[in-house]
């Protein structure tokens, strides 16, 4: 797949042997992921390989030659999110029966990992998109499942999730757009920000205020792009996660059927909190990726620049940074994958330990990128290396799906209410 | 038609993993190092997966030879839409000296035994470069070979090929059965689908030992040594045309 794709863009150019042109095939093979000790399919059964083989074969031939562009121009893939739906990327943990592909948590931070290596951003989106589904699949009746799932899962509609308002962020609970209950229809009214997707996308998962104050008061409703009432802000300009459109979401006595609620009323947060903990899993699977990427471009590049005499990678300095930088790479794709396993099995510690990967994770892979940008010198900051792109976009995940502040409060609320 | 096609597929160190060579220069490593699906074995897979898909064949087998890791790539094809697989199973010293003569008996053995229609294979494998198995095959088999396809169509009982030759292209019509060996120009392989790698799942792979298919697996060659290509040497820089000539006189060029 990826192999021949990439022989073929080497062979038009004349040549008929297929080793000769290794160079031009340079850039998609940084990403396909070769160093032994920090190979991603280490531990995985056979069938898991595949899923990664599949994923990495993607993000090498339909994303990375186009991440640099996407994010450039800001432009929302869509195509190429198609062309992941149909591999079956659109609903990964969504069951069979309404379209999605029924894997493991564990299966999809694999694959999510192997996409991030690709584009961080689009990726990312990806994963937003998966939890609208799985929302609907999980918590939504049958005849809520069976309209918006399967649409979802082949990316013919696209979802975004709205939780976060201007007032809001980490204290999430006390969210104040308001759904009064009028005969058949709740009538909403307030805004959301920082929706990815936002304006982009066509069904919006909306957590609102049908009660009283606090949690209990909160519940999830679903709506559709075109409902009157439904409106968008400007298009935000960000400094990473550019291929996904930012909007504030506007409702104004906007009346959405009582069918539409996913769950009973009061039920809301619960579901919130129940997606975070995949959505946690998700993001740092998409900062595994970028680090994974980074790395081997910081190699790489050790070995080509050569400075006073000698290759880069001839400097202990530097050696130690990139074995320090592949130790925290392997380090946080192992507790990521456990707080993944912990979460399938629905095992008691599941909670603190996708808080605990997502703050370890998005923090020690930013810090990856960071010195893998550090080690291309000035290269690093020019926008023709992909390694500034990887920084930028992965940058925002310390701060979404709960800040990592939110992440420490969860973790010790956990420590110190068990005595 | 009911016909059933046999596809071969070798495990081979990918293609974008850079090459060492064993310090005792038998070989090169292959420890550690990461292996996957030959390229123009996943497309003769995929060319034997549209086959049946416009139902011009009823199953499509993969078969792949070597050691316990060979299911890997066995599993590949299955994901892609092959049937099932045979696993013929070559380890140790045997399979270190593996060779085209030997995987050639080996799939004439199996294609009698499958009663197979259609043999396709990659036109050469991206490690060894033979080029040899496919014609090998065929000549044992007695079989006709449409080797180098970049178009492969059926017309009633024949095979139509297109061939991609030095002077450019070469058509052949060849009667089945036959063996084709696939070029970069056949097809762009499928990515497999989730759904379809836990289908694969299920998909069975038999094995076999190349006793059970009557064939022996010892080589007729030793490799005496391998060694890395010389390093580019530093160029030149002459001033005049008559430098020119003289240089290349000098080397023995002209």
């Amino acid at each position: 797949m990826a192999a021949v794709r990439a022989l073929a863009r080497g062979v038009r150019l004349g040549s008929n042997s297929i080793g000769r042109n290794r160079s031009l095939i340079f850039n998609s093979v940084q990403r396909r992921g070769i160093a032994a000790c920090i190979d991603p399919s280490i531990g995985l059964t056979d069938e898991q390989k595949e899923f990664q083989k599949v994923a990495f074969d993607f993000a090498a031939n339909e994303m990375a030659p186009h991440m640099a562009e996407w994010d450039l121009k800001e432009i929302f893939p869509v195509e190429a999110m198609r062309k992941a739906a149909q591999l079956g990327f659109g609903g990964i943990y969504v069951n069979p029966d309404v379209g999605g592909s029924g894997l493991s948590r564990l299966d999809t931070s694999i694959i999510f990992e192997a996409l991030s290596t690709g584009c961080v951003s689009t990726t990312a989106y990806i994963s937003i998109h998966n939890m609208c589904a799985w929302m609907i699949d999980t918590f939504g009746n049958n005849e809520q499942r069976e309209k918006f799932c399967p649409d979802l899962c082949s990316m013919q509609k696209f979802a975004s999730y709205c939780l976060t308002e201007p007032g809001s962020g980490s204290d999430a609970a006390s969210l104040l757009t308001s759904a009064k209950l009028q005969g058949d229809h709740y009538i909403l009214n307030g805004s959301k920000a920082f929706i990815s997707g936002g304006g982009d996308t066509d069904v919006y998962v909306v957590m609102c205020r049908t009660g009283g104050k606090g949690p209990k008061g909160i519940s999830c409703l679903v709506l559709e792009k075109g409902t009157p009432g439904l409106s968008f802000g400007k298009k935000e300009k960000k400094v990473g996660w550019n291929s996904q459109p930012t909007r504030a979401v506007i409702f104004e006595d906007c009346a959405v059927p009582v069918t539409n609620r996913l769950g009973a009323e009061g039920e809301g947060f619960t579901i919130a909190m129940k997606g975070l903990n995949g959505g946690r899993i998700n993001i740092a699977s998409c900062s595994l990726g970028a680090a994974h990427a980074s790395v081997l471009l910081a190699r790489d590049h050790m070995c080509v620049r050569k400075q006073f005499g000698e290759a880069l990678s001839n400097s202990q300095f530097l050696q130690f940074k990139l074995a320090e930088m592949a130790t925290k790479l392997v380090a946080s794709r192992l507790l990521v994958r456990q707080a993944a396993v912990a979460l399938q099995e629905g095992r008691p510690d599941a909670v603190s330990l996708c808080s605990m990967a997502k703050l370890f994770v998005t923090d020690e892979c930013f810090s990856i990128c960071n010195q893998a940008l550090q080690i291309h010198g000035g290269y690093g900051y020019l926008k023709d290396y992909a390694v500034q792109q990887y920084v930028r976009d992965i940058r925002v995940h310390q701060i979404l799906e709960g800040t990592n502040e939110v992440m420490r409060m969860i973790i010790a609320r956990s420590l110190l209410t068990e005595s | 038609m009911s016909a059933r096609v046999l596809v071969g597929v070798k495990r081979v160190i990918d293609y974008a993993v850079k090459i060492r060579v064993k310090p005792d220069r038998t070989g090169v490593v292959t420890d550690g190092v990461k292996h996957s699906m030959n390229p123009f074995c996943e497309i003769a897979v995929e060319e034997a997966v549209k086959l049946k898909e416009k139902k011009l064949v009823k199953e499509v087998v993969a078969v792949s030879c070597g050691p316990q890791q060979v299911q890997e790539t066995i599993r590949t094809a299955l994901a892609m839409g092959a049937d099932r697989g045979i696993h013929v199973e070559v380890s140790g010293k045997d399979y270190e000296t593996l060779g085209p003569l030997q995987v050639s008996k080996i799939l004439a053995a199996l294609a009698k035994k499958e009663q197979a229609d259609l043999i396709i294979l990659g036109k050469q494998a991206i490690d060894d470069d033979c080029n040899q198995t496919g014609q090998m095959t065929a000549a044992l088999l007695d079989w006709p070979q449409g080797t180098f396809a970049s178009e492969l169509t059926f017309e009633a009982d024949k095979l139509k090929v297109v061939r991609e030759i030095d002077g450019g292209l070469e058509t052949i019509m060849i009667k089945l059965p036959a063996v084709v060996t696939a070029d970069l120009r056949l097809n762009t392989p499928r990515y497999a689908t989730l759904p379809n790698i836990m289908k694969a799942k299920k998909k069975k792979i038999a094995n076999v030992k190349p006793a059970d298919l009557g064939v022996d697996v010892s080589s007729r060659l030793e490799v005496l040594k391998v060694d890395e290509p010389p390093q580019r040497q530093a160029g030149v820089k002459v001033e005049t045309v008559e430098d020119l000539v003289g240089k290349l006189k000098e080397a023995g060029r002209i």
